[in-house]
């Protein structure tokens, strides 16, 4: 349950390209951390080297530590498959298996795991839809198509299908891009529930976004196209929006370029 | 007065019409359209006619022959059209044909969803396209020539194969073998699995290679394995799509002549093993038998070649059928 995340001098390829280059950071336990930058500027690619996801694109390759509490998730003899169990994401776009119901795409990870009982299965389902904000909107068609509800609804049941198997950390990758407004502001406001329960970390363009719902916010920048992405800095949100310590997240911040 | 009551008689002046060109809101108008449209739909009445036309005939001749049967068509093992009194029926025939293209499916298909998973998700990517290559290659080989090599290879080096089966599930009776030479059903079907292999495999292949990257991101995002990432997310996309492109492969198994007629033992009994030389197939029927029949013989196959009509139809119905049924989570609306 909500363990620190502790990254130390993390490199990036795609093939023998740098795309994120020398990352050193400590994520706190339940606490929300958003990821903000101009595009291509690596944010998401080091998003997905903290579940080994970023060496499933063909040519994808990582170099250095990434600590989860006291273990490395880069280490020798470490299962990736072992490690993305304890590593939840949820992706840009809302992707429940189409060819599942409503309930089996919840259960999905749960029966990776390991065997349940019906009832259990049924107490999992039901806490995780309750979790995600979903449980009064489709508990009465737990049966039906999962890719038959709405965007905002797909979203939050991607949300649930991730926290149904109890990660440690929950990984969102700009989670709300694809969602109107109030949409947005549900999953805005399930973040806030989660995180007293999972350590979050949180991809997003939207610096308003990244203001409301986060407690640290770290700034990643490139120097052009073609160069490797950096972490510029990371502080508590508010420090960053309001005083931030480098002249380039002021910048950013402000509108002035991105 | 005079004036005015003759300009209210007088007919108006037309407007002179705008020129336009295609001035029907339909659009139909313009000759290169009337063309197009006209062929167009004649292409797709010709189908129907043809289709009808086929239909009718076999019909026609079917039921002469059917009429003149003095045995009962569906369930006698017996094939004399030209005897006193003829006597003919399609039992062995269908039982034949249904059996040898069900073993074919049963061979074929696990075999090919393996084949188009591997090129899909596993095989190294230089790897991929030469082994398409021979499996399209293997499309192309005319079935005479899987014919020669089924009977000059394949029954010979069968026997091995049988032995076993015999050994181990002889007590079953579909496999006991008598030492006989393999011209059986079983050997038909293991042909025809290998004839209907490569369309099965490519067609799984295309409906595996569109399964959208990020059903396969999810499942590894739930810590999946590879084979649960196709477990969870690739087989249930692609389900539909296979049952298509077997019901693509059946149609060819049911239909295939002159393989079948080489590497079978022709005669009208049902043989309770599948091993043992032995029963016939619509088409093979047909094409051993069309060459030295009379009118009344002719007749007598394409009655049975109706009922191998029927058949098909019945097949890609029921296909349709259930992937209609699964469609809510087919994918199709993600």
């Amino acid at each position: 349950m909500a363990k620190r995340i502790d990254v130390s001098g993390l490199n990036a390829y795609y093939g023998s390209f740098l795309a994120v280059e020398d990352i050193s950071m400590t994520v706190e336990p339940r606490s929300v951390t958003a990821f903000i930058g101009p595009s291509g500027c690596g944010k998401s690619t080091f998003l997905r080297t903290l579940n080994r996801m970023h060496e499933v694109t063909p040519g994808g390759r990582v170099e250095g530590k990434v600590l989860l509490d006291d273990e490395n998730l880069y280490g020798a003899g470490i299962d990736p498959v072992a490690v993305r169990r304890e590593v939840g994401m949820v992706f840009q776009r809302p992707n429940p298996f189409p060819t599942m119901s409503v309930y089996d795409n919840v259960a999905a990870g749960l029966k990776l795991n390991g065997s349940y009982k019906k009832s259990e299965l049924d107490d999992i389902v039901e806490k995780s839809l309750r979790g995600a904000n979903l449980w009064n909107e489709v508990k009465d068609r737990l049966a039906k198509p999962g890719s038959g509800l709405s965007g905002g609804q797909q979203q939050r049941l991607c949300i649930a299908r991730a926290i149904a198997v109890e990660p440690d950390v929950l990984l969102m990758d700009e989670p709300c891009s694809a969602l109107d407004p109030i949409s947005t502001l549900a999953i805005e406001d399930l973040i806030g529930e989660l995180k007293e329960r999972f350590t979050i970390v949180i991809v997003t363009h939207n610096m308003q976004q990244a203001a409301r719902v986060s407690d640290r916010t770290a700034f990643f920048n490139l120097a052009a196209v073609g160069k490797p992405g950096k972490l510029i800095e990371l502080d508590d949100t508010e420090r960053i929006f309001s005083n931030p310590s480098v002249q380039a997240t002021e910048d950013y911040i402000s509108g002035r370029f991105g | 007065m005079d004036i005015s009551v003759k300009n209210d008689t007088a007919p108006p002046t037309p407007l002179p019409a705008p020129a336009r060109r295609g001035s029907s809101a339909r659009g139909a108008t313009r000759p290169g359209d009337r063309i197009f449209l006209a062929l167009s739909r004649g292409s797709g009445i010709f189908l129907l006619v043809l289709m009808a036309a086929i239909a009718v005939f076999l019909s026609l001749r079917a039921a002469s022959a059917i009429g003149k049967d003095e045995a009962n068509f569906f369930t006698t093992f017996e094939w004399n059209p030209t005897g006193d009194p003829p006597a003919f029926g399609i039992a062995v025939l269908a039982f034949g044909t249904v059996v040898s293209s069900v073993i074919a499916l049963a061979i074929a298909v696990p075999v090919s969803v393996g084949i188009a998973l591997f090129l899909t998700h596993y095989a190294p990517r230089r790897l991929r396209g030469p082994i398409a290559y021979v499996i399209d290659l293997l499309a192309a080989v005319p079935s005479i020539v899987y014919g020669l090599w089924g009977a000059l290879v394949l029954v010979p080096h069968l026997g091995g194969l049988y032995a076993w089966l015999d050994d181990y599930l002889g007590w079953t009776g579909v496999f006991e073998w008598n030492g006989g030479a393999p011209r059986a059903l079983f050997t038909v079907g293991i042909l025809l699995a290998i004839m209907i292999l490569p369309i099965i495999t490519n067609v799984s292949r295309e409906i595996f290679r569109q399964v959208p990257r990020t059903h396969e991101e999810a499942a590894l995002a739930l810590g999946a394995t590879r084979w649960e990432v196709v477990r969870m997310a690739v087989l249930p996309y692609g389900r539909s799509g296979v049952i298509s492109a077997s019901m693509l492969g059946l149609g060819r198994a049911l239909g295939e002549t002159m393989a079948v007629a080489m590497v079978l033992s022709p005669t009208f009994d049902i043989e309770a093993s599948l091993l043992d030389p032995g029963g016939g197939t619509f088409a093979q029927n047909i094409a051993s038998k069309f060459n030295e029949a009379t009118t009344d013989g002719r007749d007598a196959l394409i009655a049975s070649g109706l009922v191998l009509f029927v058949i098909t139809l019945l097949v890609n119905g029921t296909a349709r059928l259930i992937i209609e049924r699964r469609k809510e989570f087919s994918g199709a609306n993600a």
